[in-house]
């Protein structure tokens, strides 16, 4: 059982890891540094054998609809891509930082809306910027 | 628990990409896929194995979201989130493009053809629904005849009664709309509220009495057409939940279908699973009861999309993967 603990928690390293490199995308600073994404918001829970539910609850700092969206959208796009690990992944805005957060919580955890809008030539383009490494 | 559900083959249709939907011909000898790569494949058996006969690469601009046959499977109709629907041809192992239906204002998520089929109806993010007449004379002209609004979110699903003219369509919004045509003109008849999440597919069972829908709520209701109470002259039609499905699927439920030769009730799940559902015998019509038949739970190793009967072959089942692959089953009742 030891070894289980061992294994989420380095699991939940490796994600905050990952989670640190997105930019917030109206700021130069990452994310993480902004306080929008932090170790506690991270849930992770196994499914089964080596497959983790992550769930992640983020909390804006700027209360603007359009921009809550974008971040969800790129925590979406990146983690999918990042994530070394088999995994499912439900992502919410924290409660009681947002208005409209059923209706933008919603959009983000439908996979088909984020496909469609990752196939609009703009938005790409916006969210490729916001999870590209530092260094890429 | 004393069915079974066999593999019989797995394949990967669409490289690097999402398999989105998948659908046998009406004689069952060709299944269509399509997928996020633009792509609709058509698959051929030889065999105990399926090889792919034809590809279609260039019709859509995105990704290809369904793809329907039409009722005498000459026609293949594709619906892209590139907002437009095709139209295809069958000529031996190839399709050509007979005409690209236009107007919806965003991504087309369905499209199906009526049992007569002269009829065509397609649904999008736009929250419309809109109904399509076939020329019977020319075989290139597609007239739109009825653009239904009634939903207030993206239409995920539309399909059609087997028998009536009568369609169904769910959607975002967490509805069922029913629709009929009155005085040339279709309507929706009927909301059906129930599910708490998006609602993502919609089926039939083999008479047409009920519906089942499944939802991101992750369960599967069940619905049947009722007397409206009252008896106001002319009323639209009721349908009333005789049954919900619930503490079955893990995630989203992302399609079901009814057998239109066996009534097993298969549903296709984003935790990766398969399952199929049989009626209780005993039931009361009117509160019908399902038990779970078979369960394969890493059927695919991601979400499954899409999940389909075959018309001819009791017990062969298809469905397809997030991760790219096809994979056809056979489930055995042993009962």
């Amino acid at each position: 059982k030891k070894e289980l603990v061992l294994g989420v928690t380095r699991e939940i390293y490796l994600l905050e890891h990952v989670i640190r490199t997105i930019r917030d995308p109206e700021k130069p600073n990452t994310l993480e540094e902004l306080d929008v994404v932090s170790e506690e918001c991270v849930e992770v829970q196994e499914l089964g054998e080596d497959e983790y539910l992550i769930i992640i609850k983020f909390s804006p700092t700027v209360p603007h609809c359009s921009l809550a969206t974008l971040i969800g959208l790129c925590l979406q796009v990146k983690l999918q891509r990042c994530l070394p690990f088999k995994h499912k992944l439900d992502i919410f805005i924290s409660e009681g930082t947002h208005s409209t957060e059923e209706d933008i919580n919603k959009q983000i955890n439908d996979k088909e809306r984020v496909a469609a809008a990752m196939e609009n030539p703009n938005l790409r383009d916006i969210v490729e910027q916001c999870v590209t490494e530092p260094d890429d | 628990m004393n069915d079974t559900v066999a593999l019989l083959q797995k394949f990967n249709a669409h490289p690097d990409s999402r398999c989105w939907y998948v659908a046998w011909n009406p004689k069952g000898t060709l299944l269509a896929s399509c997928g996020g790569d633009r792509a609709i494949r058509i698959w051929g058996r030889e065999g105990d194995s399926w090889e792919c006969k034809t590809l279609l690469q260039d019709g859509h601009q995105r990704t290809v979201r369904k793809v329907a046959w039409s009722p005498c499977g000459n026609y293949l109709a594709s619906a892209s989130f590139d907002a437009t629907t095709c139209i295809w041809k069958k000529k031996n192992d190839d399709f050509e493009c007979l005409t690209v239906l236009e107007g919806h204002e965003n991504e087309v998520k369905c499209v199906a053809w009526a049992p007569s089929g002269n009829l065509l109806a397609t649904c999008s993010r736009d929250k419309s629904v809109w109904i399509w007449e076939v020329d019977e004379e020319n075989e290139n002209e597609y007239e739109c005849v009825s653009v239904v609004n009634s939903h207030t979110q993206d239409v995920k699903h539309v399909v059609w009664h087997p028998t009536q003219e009568l369609l169904a369509s769910c959607s975002y919004d967490n509805n069922v709309c029913v629709y009929k045509e009155e005085d040339d003109d279709w309507e929706c008849r009927a909301t059906l509220e129930g599910h708490t999440s998006t609602v993502w597919g919609l089926t039939f069972d083999p008479s047409g009495q009920r519906l089942a829908s499944c939802s991101d709520d992750c369960t599967v209701k069940i619905w049947k057409e009722c007397q409206p109470e009252g008896g106001q002259e002319g009323t639209d039609v009721a349908w009333k939940c005789v049954c919900t499905l619930s503490g079955f699927h893990g995630r989203t439920v992302y399609d079901i279908a009814w057998c239109p030769l066996t009534g097993a009730l298969a549903t296709a799940c984003g935790d990766d699973g398969v399952r199929v559902f049989k009626e209780d015998e005993t039931a009361d019509p009117d509160q019908p009861a399902f038990s779970l038949s078979a369960h394969v739970p890493k059927a695919h190793t991601q979400d499954v999309n899409c999940i389909a009967w075959h018309p001819k072959e009791a017990g062969l089942l298809v469905s397809c993967s997030d991760n790219g692959e096809i994979a056809v089953w056979n489930y055995q009742s042993g009962v």
